[in-house]
């Protein structure tokens, strides 16, 4: 949890990730999303937005518009595909993204370091884990091949120096390691907490706090990260959600299965 | 971490094929029967993904019918893969991603045996899984790619994971070793007693596993006439020729879903998820002998799941044809 006394907000941390992250999108955009936040995401920025822009399901779906209150528990059960244009085999629904078809990879984090490496395999060392974590799915996939959005909870447990194990890369050591690695495209662009919006410096690719919601302080922000982060010589305070975004969010998801 | 390769020599492979009997024949038997054309030791392929066209009628037999030192691999692996460790069947799950779903965080059973060494989760990324059964299909020992490079998921697979500079452009890439199952599980809405097979909506990576694997048993919700498929040969996404055995097994998935027939049995999954919470081993255990030992039939086991689930996924199932 994190240590902050958490605002009087009309609205859940959930809910602010998915608002937030939404308006990262843009119209026209391939995305290839997870369930949970990102997928309510990108529908809220179809529905507010981008109408033309695409989602991409693991599972094997092209463009499929979700039905409110039929939320799929997986990327991979048949709600995935309501109205959608296409169903195909989960290699090749991932490797579009090798050839070169996704403008964004959008999915959740269990834990991130400060070159926005993500870790979902093992809590401890991997030949001796505390605790071992459901593994990579298509998270390797999709951070290795495009730009990625993530959206998490920020807590400095989640929020750690080095990943204890990189599942999916980020820029991997900073400066030039990612492309040096084998990896010369893609690579993490946003990460959304329900504190603040970070990017990644251009040069040494270490994380930096782009904007803040509002009534968040910096010492906040700091207080729940592991690592000492950067903060953008303009920090912007993002604007709250609105009713309308809300509105929507609590109309795709009325069981609060995401946005608890 | 060192693995045996799977990759399979090439004549080999080749003479496996040409050995079995290809001819346009009937093949229908009980799952009873069809369980015993899986050895101990076999590598193990399953298809559907997640909660999806899961096997389950044919795992449940496995599992009755004792089997053990199963290789099994999948691109995504659910309660499927906790039943299976549970029960002995097997010690190595080749897979992406390991746990019962999202909604249920991660799987107790899955972390019972990996803590405590007790089984291997050999971990890949998802297009990788999918582009090894690929080279399998397509007869070859490697495919290349451009993921998993630069990650620990490449250091962890050890020896199976290998680069080289491209010859054409200089690129690195990374070189996926074929997996070529013994045999494949593969469930589908409907197939003729010869098996060709007939599968709605999402297909995962079902057909090259078909096609890598040395014979397919197939569970389906209900066997046609070959009349029938030959009236729409371009739905027919598995040829017979792949195919060892058809078994009729109605609602074989649950309480996993099957396109267009059922959702998930979400009630169920909850209850297991709750058994498996308190204590996953025991939890897992009581589960197996309640479902799966327990029943004299698969009829039974749906029985025992009950009627009101039943009815409520396969109401569900059919939504996805409505407007």
């Amino acid at each position: 949890m994190t240590k902050h006394q958490a605002p009087r907000r009309a609205y859940t941390a959930s809910e602010l990730l998915a608002v937030m992250a939404s308006r990262l999108l843009k119209d026209g955009q391939v995305v290839f999303a997870g369930v949970g936040i990102p997928l309510l995401a990108a529908t809220l920025a179809q529905r507010n937005f981008a109408p033309h822009l695409t989602i991409l399901f693991e599972g094997g779906t092209i463009g499929p518009f979700i039905v409110p209150g039929e939320l799929p528990p997986s990327t991979n059960e048949q709600r995935c595909t309501r109205r959608s244009n296409m169903v195909l085999p989960i290699t090749d629904v991932l490797l579009l993204l090798q050839r070169g078809y996704v403008d964004v990879g959008f999915m959740g984090g269990a834990q991130i370091d400060r070159f926005g490496n993500l870790n979902s395999s093992f809590i401890g060392e991997a030949d001796n884990p505390t605790i071992r974590l459901p593994g990579t799915g298509g998270g390797n996939d999709i951070s290795s091949l495009t730009n990625m959005i993530v959206a998490m909870k920020h807590e400095k447990r989640r929020f750690v120096r080095d990943v204890d194990f990189i599942t999916s890369p980020g820029w991997i050591k900073g400066h030039r390691t990612r492309d040096r690695a084998g990896l010369p495209q893609g690579g993490m662009w946003r990460v959304v907490t329900d504190l603040a919006i970070m990017g990644f410096d251009e040069e040494t690719r270490e994380m930096k706090v782009l904007a803040m919601h509002e009534g968040v302080t910096r010492e906040e922000v700091r207080d729940n990260t592991g690592f000492a982060l950067l903060f953008d010589d303009h920090v912007a305070t993002a604007e709250p959600p609105r009713q309308q975004e809300l509105a929507v969010l609590r109309e795709l998801d009325p069981e609060r299965l995401y946005t608890a | 971490m060192k693995s045996e390769s799977l990759i399979k020599p090439y004549q080999q492979l080749r003479g496996a094929t040409l050995a079995r009997d290809r001819g346009l024949r009937e093949k229908v038997m009980s799952l009873e029967e069809a369980a015993k054309l899986v050895r101990d030791g076999d590598h193990v392929g399953i298809g559907g993904c997640t909660m999806s066209r899961t096997p389950m009628a044919m795992i449940w037999a496995l599992i009755r019918a004792r089997r053990k030192d199963l290789t099994v691999s999948r691109s995504i692996t659910s309660t499927e893969g906790d039943l299976l460790l549970a029960s002995g069947a097997s010690r190595h799950i080749i897979t992406s991603w390991f746990s019962q779903g999202i909604v249920w965080g991660v799987s107790k059973v899955m972390r019972h045996f990996t803590e405590n060494k007790l089984a291997r989760f050999e971990e890949w990324s998802h297009m990788s899984i999918g582009l090894r059964y690929r080279a399998g299909a397509m007869g070859i020992p490697f495919m290349p790619s451009r993921s998993m490079i630069g990650s620990d998921v490449s250091k962890r697979v050890g020896d199976e994971f290998k680069t080289m500079e491209c010859p054409f452009t200089g690129d690195r890439l990374v070189l996926l070793p074929a997996l070529n199952p013994d045999v494949a599980l593969i469930h589908v809405q409907r197939c003729d007693a010869y098996g060709n097979a007939q599968l709605d909506g999402l297909q995962f990576m079902d057909i090259d596993m078909a096609m890598a694997a040395n014979r397919v048993i197939l569970t389906t919700e209900r066997i046609v006439s070959n009349d029938q498929i030959r009236r729409t040969p371009d739905q027919t996404r598995i040829p017979f020729f792949t195919v060892e055995a058809v078994v009729e097994a109605p609602i074989g998935c649950a309480p996993h879903e099957c396109y267009g027939v059922y959702e998930p049995f979400f009630t169920q999954l909850d209850a297991y998820a709750e058994r498996t919470a308190k204590n996953a081993l025991k939890g897992c255990c009581d589960y197996l002998d309640e479902f799966y030992l327990g029943p004299k039939s698969w009829a039974d086991y749906l029985a025992k799941i009950g009627m009101d689930e039943v009815l409520d996924a396969c109401r569900r199932g059919r939504s996805v044809h409505n407007d």
